[in-house]
């Protein structure tokens, strides 16, 4: 059976030429690179190539860039670090209704130990408005965490216009770039970005690697006590084949962004087209155009469920994911959706497909030949479908 | 994550679809997910002769709606009603912990199904 991965915000396969230049650190170059002899003279000299390749894809020193074990660990040393470090000015921290909960979480445990959280609501379309995060500004006010790209809907927010206002107000600003990173530009100066998280394993890098852009003059206090590595900011042996790995993935994607960027965009128009023209009831979620993901696309097919249209897909060898509560352990709905103004039952009925390297014309076939079917199929149990059939003068795709 | 029993009735859902004129008809909301079930019975003397069901819901909704449907047809009113969402949940080999609300939804629609068909009876 043909086998076709349209999941790519989840995680992307490692890149052959990281994998092989990983394998050199796992057994022929193992030094700990905070020794002194050769072994370890010749792993920092990689560790810190990579940490430069890091800081080029996003226009950042070599010495701004921190390495953790992932976009989780970067985000909580950010605003864990900046609520630690600033407490004095002020406990006041302004977020979005959809962050990633690496970020969410994270605030919201400050909210329940003393500090206080503003969030910012979004357009339809994902949107946070510029206005609003000015408006939220207040004098106390330590910390502003947004999102680069949506992880859901491929919504990609005014961080340039909010780091503006956030440098005129003397606030500090992070940005979760895990999505974005690798995959449209990213430049922290031009960006006006004082914190910024990035993940290795959505660029075609290993799992477990992740880094903090932390500007110059950024005060940052650690999360992990010990030996002092990444200048004191993350102690603990660096993962140098991951770490390696890592800068590796960001030469590619340095030399392949533009051009994988519109391949995949003509490939997520041609599947969102053909969905559209196969299939009726079907919304898209989130925007249109260039402020959107170039890999991501988002619909809410009505009347089925998530879940059950993702057993149904993987039976055909296709992985998605969905938004539907029933995916979730929590049995609630994507947090991002119902930001979004989605009703519940939209939610329900959500498909997210994203595109990488790999993907083929033939691929978009496949799924534009298979989904369908299983559409049919799972309407025609649909309690919900059978009251539109039968009134017939609703209109298709009206949404 | 299910068992293969659970992917069966997902994949070959029995009973799908609706009675006209059913003698009972159950419908019950998820207020944990948003889910709906829908079922419809057929009851001649005290024997459920058919049921029929619609769901919106997950796979294990599917399956567990599928399987309720199944033990039921043929069996004495008194017999439907001592079925439980764990007894449906068991039929099908168990269900992930995460899921076990979605077979609430299939006995609770059928326990509906059935009250709803005495209340006519009575009214009859
Ligand atoms: S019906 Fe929603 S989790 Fe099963």
């Amino acid at each position: 059976m043909r086998r076709v991965y349209l999941d790519h915000s989840a995680t992307t396969p490692v890149d052959p030429e990281v994998a092989e230049l990983m394998m050199t650190y796992y057994t022929e170059k193992y030094g700990n690179p905070s020794s002194v002899h050769s072994f370890g003279r010749e792993t920092k000299a990689a560790l810190e190539n990579a940490r430069e390749s890091v800081a080029n894809l996003m226009n950042a020193e070599p010495t701004e860039i921190t390495f953790t074990s992932g976009g989780t660990e970067a985000d909580n040393l950010a605003i864990f670090g900046v609520a630690e470090a600033y407490s004095k000015k002020g406990k006041h921290i302004i977020t979005s209704a959809v962050e990633h909960n690496a970020v969410i979480d994270t605030c919201e445990f400050l909210a329940k130990n003393g500090y206080e959280l503003t969030i910012l609501p979004v357009d339809e379309e994902g949107f946070i408005s510029v206005d609003d995060v000015a408006k939220a500004i207040r004098p106390d006010t330590i910390l502003i965490t947004i999102m680069h790209a949506n992880n859901e809907v491929g919504t990609i927010q005014p961080i340039a216009e909010i780091g503006k206002i956030a440098k005129e107000k003397d606030v500090i600003f992070h940005v979760d770039a895990v999505q974005s990173f690798g995959k449209i530009p990213v430049d922290v100066k031009a960006m006006n970005v004082d914190l910024m998280t990035v993940s290795s394993h959505k660029i075609y890098g290993p799992k477990g690697v992740g880094a903090l852009y932390i500007r110059r003059g950024v005060r940052v206090i650690p999360r992990v006590h010990g030996g002092g590595q990444e200048r004191k900011r993350r102690s603990g042996t660096e993962n140098t084949p991951g770490i390696i790995g890592f800068g590796k993935a960001c030469e590619l994607a340095a030399q392949r962004m533009a051009q994988d960027a519109e391949r995949e965009a003509a490939l997520r128009d041609k599947l969102l087209e053909g969905i559209m023209e196969r299939i009726d009831y079907v919304k898209l979620n989130g925007p249109r155009g260039e402020n959107r993901l170039p890999g991501n696309l988002n619909v809410s097919i009505q009347f089925i469920e998530g879940e059950a249209l993702l057993l149904s897909l993987d039976l055909m060898g296709i992985a998605a994911s969905s938004g539907s509560a029933c995916t979730s352990g929590s049995l609630d709905p994507s947090h991002v959706l119902l930001a979004m103004g989605l009703s519940h039952e939209i939610a329900h009925g959500s498909l997210r497909f994203s595109f990488g390297r790999q993907n083929t014309e033939e691929d978009v076939d496949y799924v534009l030949e298979q989904l369908p079917k299983i559409v049919e199929r799972l309407r025609m149990m649909s309690p919900l479908y059978d009251q539109v059939k039968h009134s017939k003068t609703q209109k298709a795709n009206a949404l | 994550m299910y068992s293969e029993k659970v992917m069966d009735h997902f994949m070959n859902p029995r009973n799908v679809g609706e009675i006209e004129d059913a003698a009972g008809v159950g419908e019950v909301g998820n207020a944990k997910c948003g889910d709906i079930m829908r079922i419809y019975l057929d009851v001649e003397g005290d024997i459920i002769k058919d049921v029929k069901f619609k769901t919106f819901g997950c796979g294990a909704a599917v399956a567990t709606s599928s399987m309720v449907t199944e033990m039921v047809k043929g069996k004495t009113i008194e017999e439907a009603l001592k079925i439980t969402n764990k007894s449906v949940a068991d039929a099908l080999d168990g269900l992930p912990p995460a899921k076990m609300h979605c077979s609430n939804l299939a006995a609770d629609a059928l326990h509906e199904a059935i009250k709803n068909y005495q209340e006519k009876m009575q009214n009859a």
